[in-house]
């Protein structure tokens, strides 16, 4: 039997290898998977929420959520293209001008 | 309840056997005459031009952001669509707002040119 | 059969005309051959003007719309008229900043209309969901508008860094949500209010508050979730820093308070002393990070870190007195940071070639007036009488001593005492030191002309004149408590 447990759990699982992966990982379009990786576990909990307390609402919010981010991986995406082209790396530890 | 799926499960099984046995059986059984047109890959009948795995134009990640965006944004009309005998006029008119603020954004791609190849 | 929801669209007409005001002047300069900038301007300026008037009947309302996804009341009010003189003073300081025949002129408006109508969308939220769609539409703005500068290295590099906090932060505002969602079965903000105040609530539930806090800290940068902030302000174009440091702070502090006094009000006890340390951090922090600075964006940068400490102390208040002050802070840092910023792009030029501290050597002596404002608003950045920073630490300080926290009120003190110092440090270099080389000549434009004329005397007005303002504070965050 699978239980709200067992969602959340896994959830909470994916959600700290996507927390780890923009953390850890120095490439960007793995860093942009990531943040995909987050978000999509935040999806997993509210389906299993809602399953569980048996309300729409939280169907609705992920269908939010996935907008959003493909919203936002459009645009990482259209600014990962416009910094390769300046620097030729998407290497975060290579995108430093900045610095105090 | 588990006892249901059983079917499912007895085809995964045979389908497995009898895809693995002809694999298996034909690697077997043929003779091996391999030239470089036979090697090459199969793109539709045509001759393949370049290796597979070269870069690609850029032009590609534009068409390709513009997919997703638009892409995702028609996930709205799934559930609408479910409950759309019932939303009625009310319904129609909240989509319509909504596509043509999606117009507005394809007019917008289309007339900057980022729809065109060159 | 489907219940229909009462649609309401006067409610949300502010944020709906910035949307098609938005939409008008992204097809409409497709067809516009010269001037496009101008021309993009006045619409965006008249929208804004629009939107504006509009924006009027929400201070007599108190009520939802939308089945209770958005709340019309004066609080939502007082943060769309502050959104809307954020977004028309950046519309006003930029027309010089861009030109026609560089890629993304034009778009720059219509992202700065769209976050504004996301912004306005956050502070009037009654549900999580709204605030979440507010905050994600206001922050993709943003993270283009950052890097909107053709072909240089560091605005591409603040667009990404910020894309990948603001996701990061995203991600964890919506765990927070997704944990209340649990607890509560709902994550409209009257259904927490309920939620809580039956008092059955878990670990889950508090997980998720802290969780909720933090995706907020994230928004308006406090330490220790503040590491974007610098790199991200120092790249972006100067303009839309100032739009940043104002906008996207004003309106995640709104609905920071909205959705923690109004929610998550029963948890006050718990999330006091998580602020408490926040604000002191972050004064701390902010204030001594900025005295070494050397390029003038960035120290503008963490001063806006320091102001986010300030700003919190009237949160830990957690008075009626102390949320007026937030909002009155808002208000008054507003006028201030939109001007400072709007001298910075003026010294800076074009290519943002002169954003040194040095390059304001000699100032005062080639353009008296505008050194003459600028010192009004450093002033003010620094709490010194008569200007509005000042009405507004003095306001949130009272009234964090009213509920005893005194040690918090110390720091607070004795770190803009230390401001004191890298502010004045401008003005010195202003008035007392001569430049090296010949400074270039500044490109005066009529409408940054007005955008400073206009920050000036509202620093100045509601500096001296604070009992309206303040009241006006007080009147709007009535329907928090």
């Amino acid at each position: 039997m699978v239980t709200l447990q067992h969602y959340l759990f896994l959830s909470a699982v994916l959600f700290t290898l996507g927390v780890a992966g923009v953390m850890i990982r120095r490439n960007l379009i793995v860093i942009l998977m990531s943040l995909e990786l987050m978000l999509n576990a935040v999806n997993l909990s509210f389906i299993a929420f809602a399953k569980y307390l048996d309300s729409i609402e939280g169907q609705i919010f992920v269908l939010f959520i996935m907008v959003v981010a493909a919203a936002e991986v459009a645009v990482g995406l259209a600014i990962g293209v416009a910094v390769f082209r300046q620097r030729g790396t998407v290497d975060v530890n290579d995108i430093n001008l900045m610095k105090w | 309840m588990i006892n249901s799926y059983l079917p499912i499960l007895v085809i995964l099984l045979v389908s497995a056997f009898i895809g693995l046995a002809i694999i298996v059986l034909s690697t077997l059984l043929s003779r091996k005459n391999p030239t470089p047109i036979k090697l090459m890959p199969y793109e539709c009948g045509m001759d393949p031009i370049g290796g597979a795995r070269r870069r690609f134009s850029v032009r590609f990640f534009i068409i390709g952001m513009l997919f997703i965006v638009f892409d995702i944004e028609l996930m709205f009309l799934f559930p609408w669509a479910v409950v759309y005998d019932q939303l009625m006029i009310f319904g129609f008119i909240e989509m319509l707002v909504f596509v043509l603020v999606l117009l507005a954004g394809l007019i917008y791609v289309w007339k900057k040119g980022a729809l065109e190849w060159q | 059969m489907i219940q229909f929801p009462v649609v309401n669209l006067g409610g949300i007409l502010p944020a709906l005309i910035l949307c098609i005001a938005g939409l008008v002047v992204m097809l409409a300069c497709l067809f516009v051959k010269r001037g496009t900038v101008t021309v993009a301007a006045i619409m965006s300026a008249i929208g804004i003007l629009a939107a504006g008037a509009a924006n009027s009947p929400l201070r007599v309302l108190n009520e939802t719309a939308f089945s209770g996804l958005v709340s019309l009341d004066p609080y939502s009010w007082f943060f769309n008229f502050l959104i809307l003189i954020a977004t028309g003073l950046t519309v006003l300081a930029s027309v010089r900043y861009l030109s026609d025949d560089e890629p993304g002129a034009y778009e720059y408006f219509v992202l700065l209309l769209f976050s504004g109508a996301g912004m306005m969308f956050m502070v009037s939220g009654n549900h999580l969901l709204t605030i979440f769609v507010g905050l994600e539409t206001l922050s993709i703005s943003i993270y283009v508008l950052a890097g909107i500068i053709p072909k240089n290295p560091k605005s591409s590099e603040a667009a990404l860094k910020y894309l990948i906090l603001g996701g990061f932060s995203s991600g964890i505002f919506l765990y927070g949500a997704a944990l209340l969602y649990g607890s509560a079965g709902s994550t409209g903000l009257p259904a927490l209010t309920e939620y809580f105040k039956a008092g059955t609530f878990g670990p889950m539930a508090l997980a998720g508050m802290g969780l909720l806090a933090i995706g907020f800290a994230f928004k308006v940068s406090a330490v220790p979730f503040h590491m974007w902030t610098p790199d991200v302000y120092e790249g972006a174009p100067t303009p839309i820093t100032g739009f940043m440091s104002v906008g996207v702070k004003a309106a995640a502090f709104a609905a920071f308070v909205r959705v923690f006094f109004d929610a998550l009000g029963e948890l006050q006890v718990n999330w006091t002393e998580i602020l408490w340390v926040l604000a002191a951090l972050t004064m701390i922090l902010g204030n001594l990070a900025a005295i070494v600075q050397d390029n003038i964006k960035r120290m503008l940068a963490y001063s806006s870190i320091a102001h986010a400490g300030y700003i919190l102390i009237g949160m830990v208040a957690g008075t009626e007195l102390g949320t007026a002050g937030v909002l009155y802070y808002l208000l008054a840092y507003t006028f201030t940071n939109i001007g400072a910023f709007g001298v910075v792009a003026l010294v800076g030029s074009k290519r943002e070639a002169n954003v040194h501290i040095d390059d304001y050597r000699g100032l005062a002596k080639s353009n008296p007036l505008l050194a003459l404002v600028m010192s009004i608003f450093l002033f003010s950045l620094a709490g010194i009488p008569p200007t509005a920073g000042f009405v507004g630490k003095f306001a949130i300080f009272s009234a964090a001593i009213a509920q005893g926290y005194i040690w918090l009120v110390v720091i607070g003190a004795l770190t803009s005492a230390a401001s004191v110092y890298y502010y004045f440090r401008v003005v010195m270099k202003m008035y007392m030191e001569v430049p090296e080389t010949t400074p270039a000549r500044l490109e005066f434009s009529p409408s940054m002309i007005l955008a400073l004329g206009i920050a000036v005397i509202g620093v100045v007005y509601i500096g001296i004149f604070p009992t309206t303002y303040l009241n006006l504070a007080l009147e709007s965050v009535k329907p928090l408590f």
